[in-house]
Parts: C-alpha cells; structure tokens; sequence
C-alpha cells in the first residue's frame, strides 16, 4: 500500500461533496430542530444560537407515541425472531417437503401492497378488537419483519456446517435442544442483524399505524409526525426534533450495525 | 442468492448428508426392507421437522394468505361502514370493479402511478449507478462515506417526508431560498400545491429515497466483476465507456434486472411518501393506485371498492413479480 497520491484526495472531497448534497435534508432536519420556534419565518442556514425548546416540545407532546413505538417495536423484535428462526432452521436444515412452496409464499408475500393486507385487517380487527391495541399493531407489523428474518437466517444457516448439529443429534440431542443450544448460538450474528433491521422496519411503519390506529390511545410516532404535518404546521421546529427523535434507530443501526447492514441489503434485496 | 441456488445448495448437502451416513453404515438398510419401527420413526421425525415451520406458516396464512382472500371475497361485495353494524355485505358481482375502473379518478391514479414509478425508478438507477461506478475507486474515507450514503434509505419515510414538505416549501423552504439567493427564482416556487409541480416534486423526492438502495446493490455487483477482465479489456483498448459498454454492462446485466424489478414492485406500493408530502393533492395531481385505493377504504369507506382497486394494484405487481422471478432464476443460470 502507498500513500494515497493528491489525486486520490480529489476523489474524496467529490465524495465528500455528493455526500453533502444527499444527506442535505437530513442536516436541514437537525439544523431546524436547534432554532427557536415560533415566530421566526427564515430558518437561519447555521444553528448559531441552539435553542432546545423544538426538543421540550417535541417530548412533551410526542413523547409518549415514542414510547409506544418503542414497545410495538421491540414486541415485534421478539415475535418475529421466535417464528423466523426456526422455520429459517428448517428451510436451510431440514429436507422437508413443502420447503419450496414456504420459501416461494415467503417471496410473492414481499410483493403484496400494504394497503392490501391493512384493507382486509381492518376488518378482521375490527371484528376481533384488535384496533387501537399494541398487540394487534405488533402481529400486524411483524409481516415487514418476519419474512425478511426467515431468508436473513436461512441464508446464514445455509453456511453452516451439517457436521455440527449432526454432532450433537448423535449425541442424544433432541431437535429442540439442538436448535436452542447449537444453532441458535452459532447464528447469532445473522439473528442481531434480522432483529435490528425489524426493528427498524416495525419502527418506521406508517401504514398499519395510519389504518388500525383510530383514536389517541395507541399512536405509534411516525402518525404523530404525520398529523403534525397535516394541519397547518407553523412550529416546524417542533417537528423536525419529533423526525429527529424519529430517527435516532436509523443512526445506530448505522453506526452500531454496520458491518451487518451491507449483508442484510443485498440478503433481504436479492432474494 | 436466490431461490433456485438455496434449494440446490440444500438438495447437495442433503445427498451428502446420505452419503455420509450410507458410509458410516450404522443405521443403513436398504429401502426396500424398511421395518415399521423405522418408517414410524422416520415419520415422526418429519412431524418435528414441520413442527420448526408451522408458527411461520400460520402466520403468513393468517397476515398475507387471508387478506389476500378476504381482498377478493370484498372487492365483489357492498363492503362498507354500514357492514360493521348490521354484519351485511350484500354481493354485488363485479359492481366494484366496474365503478372503479370506469371512474376517471382511475385513469388520472393509472397515469399518476405509471409516471411515478417510471421517473422514481430511472433517476434511482441512473444516480445509483453513477454513484456505485465513481465509489468503485480507491480513495481515503470510501468506506465511510459510502456507508453515509445509506442514511436517506434508513430513516423511517415520514420522517423523510417531513423533512422534504419542509424544504419544498412554498414561502420559507430551503429550497425556494437557495434558488432565491442564486437568483435563479424571484418567487417562491409552489413545489407541492401546484398541480403542474407536485408529482415531479414527489417523485424527486422518491428519487432521493431510492438512490442509497440502488447504489448498494450495484455496487455489490460491480465488486463481483473480476478485474483479469478489465486488465484483459485495456489490453485491447477497452477503457472508460467502452470498458463500462463492453464489460460492465454486461456482467451486471442480471443484477440490474434485479435492482429494476425490485425497484418498480417496491415503487408500486409508495404510500407513505405521497400521503405525506402531498396527501394525493393537490386536485388529485398525485393520486396513485396505492393512494385512491386507501382514500376509498379509509376516508370513504367503501372497502369493497378500495379491495377491486388494491387487487388491481396486486396484478400489476405480479406481472413484474414473474418478471423477477424470471429474472432471477435467468441470473443464476448464467
């Protein structure tokens, strides 16, 4: 390895400078977020003089539909890690018939509208008492994560040697024990890497919140972003600290998780 | 990494695994002789086997196969409001279909989602590529500002949204201001409430979301190029766009076809954008199928009519799903 030469440096700050273009909006998000509210019609280019008043309001108001985020989607962390993982364990493991239809229902599924699925949930929901409930909007969310989970760790599974779970059946293991205390452990990477992008995912989602959330008793926060858009917006300083909050996932799956994320694009992409 | 591969790839180590055990010759008996307690035994370690799938196969049924079902019982029913109360959805044929597909709202959505899919996926792509080709260089912090790159793509897409209807305001965004300042504009420029304006507004937008996705994938391709080719391509004078018509074209033409279909069956279904940037306004100038058929389920309450519209919406995205899977079974042959 040399040096990098000066024209190598060139390329970074051409990097640099569509880096700057892109993610533009997002330094706009964190700029507004710092300025006084209110009256103020001009958002200064700079946060010279931070103010956290967007931030105050921001908790006090949406705070809460933070939390409920929060719970929705660690539940759906939980649910979809327990359902994917082994039927994710079967599919890479096991010879078992059917295996294919599994995988294909798993792809098409991917294809389906949401608004489809909310369509006809809403209904059964509504027949269930399932509406305006975090358990509902859980199982309902889980559909983002649960088939992307199963092919994230079938495609990990896939790699791992038969020797080793073979080991231990011989050994006397049942296939639950095996599963529990071989697989599981050995395909922990690919189970961080799928919960963290259900996570996110569960966090982000809009469109069950929007159609099976009807009164202020559930509200996860992207609807609480999406109603302070809605009306008039004249704090927008307010709003852009509730995005920012909003995002804070989307930040730490980068930085935290970013040795996983390329394998789960391309995993959960090229299916 | 698709279907096809997984399956062949579990089918080998399967008839590995037989082998293995044929060689250890423990519990070997040829098929023909198979005792009862065997064939129990083998039956019963199927049901377990299918029991590590069965919470994952009741849901999909329950959370993608029912509402598939349901969407199609509904779309030929007088499904509203009223069916809450009284517990009646009287059939009414293809009444559903007929006004929905007759009604010039559908023609405008047709248009609308067509333009938005076409633009979205085109500038996704091109900018994608562009990009993937310029980070394929070596340079200091590559690593680091690629993986920044991927940030539009993380944040939840009202977030996303938010952010933009603020910028594309008409009288204090950031964007109105910056074109003021250059004095390329005198007057605030109505991105979002202008019907002439609106969709490409959205679209860029859309633009924005998609590139990171685009870029990453590509660019994966790309890495997966052998670089004999390109030493051999110089060699014969091939470089700069004749080494990209020639070779690179070429060999990322399966994971194009990839990214493109992925890219319009994800495109098809953009709710949430629309919805929060301009709510399907102004005067309808950004109705989807995606966005009428929520408006007709949610605001009108006519779920029988906003079933036919999201089954249609289904078809289309099947069509394309054949293609990919077409697409995607063709790039692992080659």
């Amino acid at each position: 390895m040399t040096a990098p030469g000066r024209k190598q440096w060139g390329y970074t700050v051409l990097a640099i400078f569509f880096l700057a273009i892109m993610l533009f909006p997002v330094y706009w998000m964190i700029n507004a977020s710092l300025q006084p509210n209110g009256t103020t019609l001009e958002t200064s280019w700079l946060p010279l003089k931070p103010d956290f008043t967007g931030y105050a309001t921001a908790i006090s108001e949406q705070g809460g539909n933070l939390v409920t985020s929060l719970v929705i989607s660690l539940g759906s962390v939980v649910l979809s890690l327990a359902i994917a993982a082994p039927a994710a364990y079967a599919l890479a493991y096991f010879k078992v018939k059917g295996a294919g239809v599994v995988l294909f229902a798993i792809l098409i599924s991917q294809m389906i509208p949401g608004i489809v699925v909310a369509n006809a949930l809403y209904t059964a929901y509504n027949d269930l008492g399932l509406l305006n409930s975090i358990p509902g909007l859980i199982l309902a969310d889980s559909a983002h994560g649960i088939p992307f989970a199963i092919l994230i760790i079938r495609a990990f599974m896939n790699g791992m040697p038969a020797s080793v779970i073979e080991a231990a059946r011989v050994d006397g293991a049942g296939h639950l024990r095996a599963f529990w205390s071989i697989v599981v452990p050995l395909s922990r990477n690919s189970l961080i890497t799928a919960g963290l992008f259900t996570f996110l995912f569960t966090w982000s989602d809009f469109l069950f919140a929007l159609t099976l959330t009807t009164t202020e008793t559930v509200r996860p926060v992207t609807l609480g972003i999406f109603q302070y858009i809605g009306a008039y917006v004249n704090d927008w300083s307010s709003v852009m600290a509730t995005a920012v909050l909003a995002s804070i996932p989307a930040i730490i799956l980068l930085v935290a998780a970013q040795k996983y994320i390329a394998a789960g694009t391309t995993g959960g992409a090229v299916k | 990494m698709s279907l096809t591969t997984d399956l062949s790839q579990a089918k080998s180590r399967a008839s590995q695994r037989t082998k293995a055990r044929a060689k250890s010759g423990s519990e070997n008996t040829p098929s023909g002789e198979a005792r009862p307690s065997r064939r129990n035994r083998k039956r019963r370690e199927r049901l377990f086997q299918w029991l590590f799938l069965v919470p994952a196969v009741t849901y999909m049924a329950l959370f993608f196969g029912y509402p598939v079902v349901k969407n199609i019982v509904m779309s030929f029913q007088d499904y509203t409001t009223a069916t809450f109360f009284t517990g009646e959805a009287p059939w009414v044929g293809l009444a559903n279909y007929a006004k929905v597909l007759s009604s010039s709202l559908f023609s405008t959505s047709l248009v609308n989602t067509a333009l938005f899919t076409l633009g979205s996926i085109l500038g996704q792509f091109v900018i994608g590529l562009a990009l993937a080709i310029f980070f394929q260089r070596k340079f200091p912090l590559n690593g680091i500002l690629r993986s920044l790159l991927l940030l539009p793509w993380l944040l939840p897409l009202i977030v996303s949204s938010a952010v933009w209807r603020w910028i594309l305001d008409k009288d204090s965004g950031a964007l109105n201001r910056f074109l003021g300042e250059l004095h390329i504009v005198n007057t605030g420029v109505p991105w979002l409430t202008s019907t002439s304006l609106a969709l490409i507004a959205v679209v860029g937008v859309n633009i924005w979301i998609g590139i990171p996705f685009n870029l990453t994938i590509l660019y994966g391709g790309l890495q997966e190029i052998p670089d004999e080719l390109y030493e051999a391509g110089s060699l014969d004078g091939a470089t700069g766009w004749k080494a990209f018509r020639h070779i690179t074209w070429p060999m990322l033409r399966p994971v194009v076809s990839v990214v493109l279909v992925l890219g319009v069956v994800y495109t098809l279904k953009v709710l949430d954008i629309i919805l929060g940037l301009t709510n399907g306004g102004p005067a309808n100038s950004t109705q989807t199928i995606a966005t009428q058929s929520y408006d007709l389920s949610f605001h009108e309450f006519k779920f029988g009519e906003g079933a036919a519209l999201g089954n249609v919406l289904v078809v289309i995205s099947l069509v394309f799903a054949v293609l990919y899977l077409r697409a995607s079974r063709r790039s692992v042959d080659e």
